[in-house]
């Protein structure tokens, strides 16, 4: 095996790695402050991309992309925030039933996908700007992949700039170490709740246009990244920013490292054991947030 | 199980009646839906133990569902074939030589076996492997998601061992039976009617002793349980184990009944439907979930074949309507098997009846509202 070869799997590595990113990190926040997993996320991710494909259609040349961003980002954090309000935030109580009823939205809206845009892929061309690629020796990097890393590292920088510097996210932080002691301090937790459930479906609806731009959008395109993006949430700890980039880069790492000795679906069990084999050493995933509540789950 | 009406054991012992007399009630197309939806109600019975008594919910029932369905789907494979033939599918995609772990289902009796020890095995291990380091509720779902989805792929990917995406089907004979005649199908329909009685009495039993309480402690309190002195690990191990059995019984009665078996029946979406049967018949009773797994069925089979678009929108509701008004499912219309947990926050009834209460309150001046 040559170098090049193994560095080509590297960096293939760092960009699934990225988009896993993208798709976990919403689901990461509203775990960690309100323990429920959002089963519609990967649907979020599939509202995303038909927005940039409506969005192009609209606006197209060359800035279109960054237009269909910012609708898919403010579009799809709408329809979280409507899901929480309506649906997720009556369940609080009852982690296990939220997801499955969030299971049954993520039916309804892929259905819904089937009968508005057929059951077939539509496609979103990249713009010129991001097609060809760079050379590194005798590697070759798409500018498309790189375009997704810059991407997944400035949202990641935007939001730990948002939960370290802002006000409201001092309030996430307060939530998310002690639910009780924050609201009897006057905090809104069920606003604060209501944020991070939409911010985290925007950055999903990001993820969204991401996916739109490397292959045809189906009603069902959510469904391949998210569970792999659950097996990131649970390795990452309980909703930790840099537990869930860690957990992403090491998902991602592994699966593109495995695949130069297995194939794609014999990776994908041997991701699942090592997950399962790192949970029997660190139960609490890579990054814990440590908790004295004696039931806390 | 205390308290039940005689009105609920007038009502089980009509509808065991009703279901000896089906072979004679139904046309023979239904008698075949009516025996493939009473194998899938082991699956929903296992969800009871496992999810409603034992608070472990399983995405990945699939997992148990296909090593059952397959160990006998690859015996009914081999029973067809000349000795050193290979089946059907094998020679299409080249595959020169019959895997080991193929022949070791050669015989019926080895067939068999499996059904009942692999799923149970591997059910015992990973659940082991998990609650041995307190990972559950949500995590554990996942994994068990992930878990189907691996196996799904696999079968998938592995076109030449497992027959990929078409899966296992043209089945000839079991035992030296015919399987295409009615009478062997008329006895087929019988065992699995009596496989299912025992499953709800063995399972009435289990839960009803002291390891049934212990289980539901481990639900509702696991630490509580450990200053008690006792480890809540190899109850939920035991438990799972239980319904991996179960799971992957129902996995090879289904196959027979169908007539086939295929990664469309282990993976993600199947595995969470499998919930549904419980969470619609209700997740702490036992004959709700074979309702449940026999409604949700029927439903789906008539409904999906007039307008097949419409079943995705009908099952979306059903998941959502299961948890937000009738957590306790259909169970919960007919009284108590259990106790009714009242006043967790997303039970819109019970906010719907303290907010009636409220109103009701009212008029009564200077009186406060419950």
């Amino acid at each position: 095996m040559d170098a090049a070869f193994l560095f080509g799997q590297l960096f293939n590595g760092f960009s699934v790695a990225s988009l896993y990113i993208l798709a976990a990190l919403g689901l990461a926040l509203s775990f960690g402050l309100m323990r429920v997993i959002n089963m519609a996320h990967g649907e979020i991710l599939m509202v995303g991309s038909y927005l940039a494909y409506l969005t192009i259609l609209f606006v197209p040349g060359p800035m279109g992309i960054i237009v269909a961003m910012l609708v898919a980002f403010l579009g799809a954090g709408m329809l979280g925030g409507l899901l929480e309000v309506t649906l997720v935030s009556k369940l609080t109580s009852r982690p296990l039933d939220t997801l499955l009823a969030t299971w049954g939205v993520s039916l309804i809206l892929q259905q819904a996908a089937r009968d508005l845009f057929g059951a077939t892929g539509v496609s979103v061309t990249a713009p010129a700007w991001l097609d060809g690629g760079f050379a590194l020796g005798p590697l070759q990097l798409p500018t498309i992949r790189l375009f997704i890393l810059l991407l997944a590292a400035l949202i990641l920088g935007g939001l730990a700039a948002l939960l370290r510097y802002t006000r409201i996210g001092l309030l996430v932080r307060a939530v998310n170490q002690d639910r009780a002691t924050a609201a009897a301090m006057g905090v809104n937790v069920r606003q604060v709740d209501a944020f991070i459930f939409a911010l985290g479906a925007g950055v999903a609806g990001v993820g969204g246009v991401v996916l739109a731009l490397l292959g045809p959008v189906t009603p069902t395109v959510g469904q391949g990244y998210i569970v792999t993006a659950f097996l990131v949430v649970i390795l990452g700890g309980l909703g930790s920013v840099v537990g869930t980039t860690l957990a992403a880069l090491m998902i991602g790492l592994f699966m593109a490292l495995s695949q130069i000795f297995v194939d794609v679906s014999f990776a994908q069990v041997l991701t699942l054991i090592f997950v399962i084999l790192f949970l029997q050493f660190r139960p609490q995933g890579v990054i814990a947030v440590r908790s004295r509540a004696l039931d806390a789950e | 199980m205390t308290g039940t009406l005689p009105i609920k054991q007038a009502a089980t012992g009509v509808a065991l009646i009703l279901a000896i007399a089906a072979p004679w009630l139904l046309s023979a197309y239904d008698l075949n839906l009516l025996a493939r939806f009473l194998a899938l109600s082991l699956t929903a019975m296992g969800l009871v133990l496992i999810w409603g008594e034992g608070g472990i919910l399983s995405l990945g029932q699939g997992v148990f569902f296909g090593l059952g369905g397959y160990a006998l789907a690859m015996h009914l494979k081999l029973a067809g074939l000349a000795e050193g033939e290979l089946p059907d599918f094998m020679i299409w995609s080249g595959t020169e030589a019959l895997p080991w772990w193929w022949s070791l289902v050669k015989s019926p009796f080895a067939a068999v076996a499996a059904v009942l020890v692999v799923p149970t095995a591997l059910g015992a291990l990973m659940a082991w492997a998990i609650f041995r380091r307190r990972i559950g509720g949500v995590y554990f779902a996942l994994i068990t998601q992930a878990l189907a989805l691996a196996f799904a792929t696999l079968l998938v990917s592995q076109q030449g061992l497992t027959g990929g995406f078409n899966g296992l089907t043209d089945y000839q004979t079991l035992f030296g039976f015919n399987l295409n005649l009615p009478s062997t199908t008329l006895a087929l329909y019988f065992i699995t009617l009596a496989l299912v009685v025992a499953g709800l009495l063995g399972l009435r039993w289990l839960l009803a002793s002291r390891y049934g309480k212990l289980l539901r402690a481990s639900r509702d309190g696991a630490n509580r349980m450990r200053f008690l002195g006792y480890d809540p690990t190899p109850y939920k191990v035991i438990a799972f184990a239980v319904a991996a059995l179960l799971t992957g019984m129902s996995g090879a009665l289904f196959t027979l009944h169908a007539g086939v078996v295929s990664p469309a029946l282990v993976g993600v979406v199947p595995s969470i439907e499998m919930v549904i049967w419980a969470a619609i018949g209700g997740r702490n009773s036992l004959i709700g979930a074979i309702a449940g797994a026999l409604l949700v069925n029927f439903a789906k089979d008539k409904i999906s074949t007039a307008m097949p678009e419409v079943w995705l929108y009908g099952l979306g509701a059903l998941f959502i309507a299961a948890v937000t008004i009738l957590p306790q499912g259909l169970a919960g219309l007919f009284g108590p098997d259990h106790p009714f947990r009242p006043g967790k926050a997303g039970d819109l009834f019970a906010r719907w009846r303290r907010e009636r209460a409220k109103t009701a309150s009212q008029p009564i001046a200077g009186e406060a509202a419950p």
